[in-house]
């Protein structure tokens, strides 16, 4: 019975996804801890250049003070992202238009991610999967669960909304977005594992993939948000950046967990 | 070596471009009958939606052009869909290159089909010093389904084609320049094809 239904699994070989987040300033990134607290953790390049070559599956960049005139700036950062690394990237923040979406493709993005702007206007979603392919399409949505109802929350997690976590992504996905990166603001900076039920439930609700955000501290965190929390892909940053988990040793130790992991 | 990077107006063409760059070939990215006509290789990139990526090459008439190329071709993910006769995506007519018809994944697994996954029973140069069983990124969420074109193969949900060859036309579904070192050998490999 144990060799069937390892052979079962073996029929699903599409890897569990490890994307290291860059959360970019002024051309620096940065991570907030439950988005305040901002600290430097280094050049996006550099770091992209590491995480790369130490076997990220992917990685994303946000953009956390994208306003109208650095978007020039981070154009340009994108394009040496772009030369210098041979993985997929997304990048997101303060993206509202096709115009937007553009430029950043052209700039060497593979995927765009939109957030508050969504929100604000849900026809976006429609728009920039037609134009470009759902395939692009990154919704994020950042929630917080406040008496047992999640709630989204807008521009950086500032911003309440009445809106329900579920029925957003539900509509995000009817709307043609590719993937939904979905952070828990009760989670993120805790270092205290993700919000695997909430995860799960949502990986129920939509048939496209889910990148579970905010949390990770440990090791056993990504197994749980796969195993438990049925996460397609986990994002994180600190961990990463300050070296507190190697991208090389997590991925053997994921592997030792029976998960598909490309090493 | 000149490299012609089929430019129609599709996604992100210069992810292929900086590839070619870091296995040190030049290419450019052009539209134009004749430099196309006159590159040692051209790449048919693609990322998008396939009927509105069928109607810009139509509107440069390279939907004519790129069937009667006779260096060597290679289609990467759209780009591979478009070569085939027909796709279910948009109920779209393609180049009819390669006599397949492109199917949607019927599946309770998540679509698109998104990240890195092996492939298998590797046939031709195009994977020279490749091992079996290599990870390469894939993003779709219709695909090619197994033939006599197939040179290498993948499964989610069921085996498809992964890569497919006809003559000098080669094509694969994972994206070549964002998979790694794996996907560098292979933009290597059809270069010195």
């Amino acid at each position: 019975m144990k060799i069937r239904s390892h052979l079962k699994n073996y029929k699903i070989m599409l890897t569990k996804r490890i994307i290291p987040c860059l959360d970019i300033k002024n051309e620096r990134t940065v991570k907030g801890v439950n988005f305040i607290n901002l600290i430097d953790a280094g050049d996006p390049v550099e770091l992209a250049k590491y995480y790369s070559e130490s076997g990220a599956d992917e990685l994303v960049f946000l953009d956390i003070t994208a306003t109208k005139e650095k978007r020039k700036t981070l154009l340009n950062l994108v394009e040496r992202i772009a030369k210098n690394i041979n993985i997929p990237f997304t990048v997101g923040g303060g993206i509202s238009s096709e115009e937007d979406v553009l430029s950043l493709l052209q700039s060497g993005a593979d995927k765009v991610s939109v957030n508050s702007s969504a929100v604000k206007n849900p026809e976006l979603i429609n728009q920039l999967s037609k134009k470009f392919g759902s395939q692009c399409i990154v919704v994020a949505i950042d929630a917080k669960q406040i008496k047992g109802r999640w709630k989204v929350y807008l521009v950086g997690g500032r911003v309440p909304t009445e809106i329900n976590l579920f029925d957003w992504a539900a509509e995000v996905e009817k709307r043609g977005a590719g993937e939904i990166l979905f952070t828990s603001m009760n989670n993120d900076g805790m270092k205290n594992g993700f919000a695997n039920k909430a995860l799960a439930k949502l990986s129920g609700l939509v048939k496209i993939p889910i990148i579970a955000s905010g949390g990770a501290g440990s090791m056993q965190d990504f197994a749980d948000t796969f195993l438990e929390g049925k996460a397609d892909a986990a994002l994180a940053a600190s961990v990463f950046h300050f070296n507190k988990i190697e991208i090389s040793k997590l991925k053997v130790f994921l592997k030792l967990k029976q998960l598909e992991i490309r090493t | 070596m000149k490299i012609a990077i089929i430019d129609y107006g599709s996604g992100n063409i210069r992810s292929v471009q900086f590839a070619l760059d870091r296995v040190g070939v030049q290419s450019v990215l052009s539209n134009d009958f004749i430099e196309i006509e006159k590159a040692d290789k051209v790449i048919l990139p693609g990322v998008g939606e396939a009927s509105s990526a069928m109607t810009q090459l139509k509107d440069h008439g390279l939907n004519e052009l790129i069937p009667s190329l006779t260096q060597p071709i290679l289609g990467i993910c759209l780009g591979m869909q478009l070569m085939c006769e027909c796709t279910e995506e948009g109920d779209t007519d393609c180049m009819g290159i390669f006599p397949i018809k492109v199917e949607e994944f019927k599946t309770d697994l998540k679509i698109p089909q998104i990240g890195w996954n092996n492939i298998s029973k590797l046939k031709t140069r195009l994977f020279n010093n490749l091992d079996e069983n290599e990870y390469v990124y894939f993003v779709h969420s219709y695909f090619v389904p197994l033939s006599n074109y197939t040179i290498a193969q993948t499964t989610y949900h069921e085996s498809f084609s992964a890569a497919i060859r006809k003559d000098n036309f080669y094509a694969c579904q994972f994206h070549p320049e964002k998979s790694s070192e794996a996907g560098l050998q292979i933009l290597k490999n059809f270069i010195n094809l």
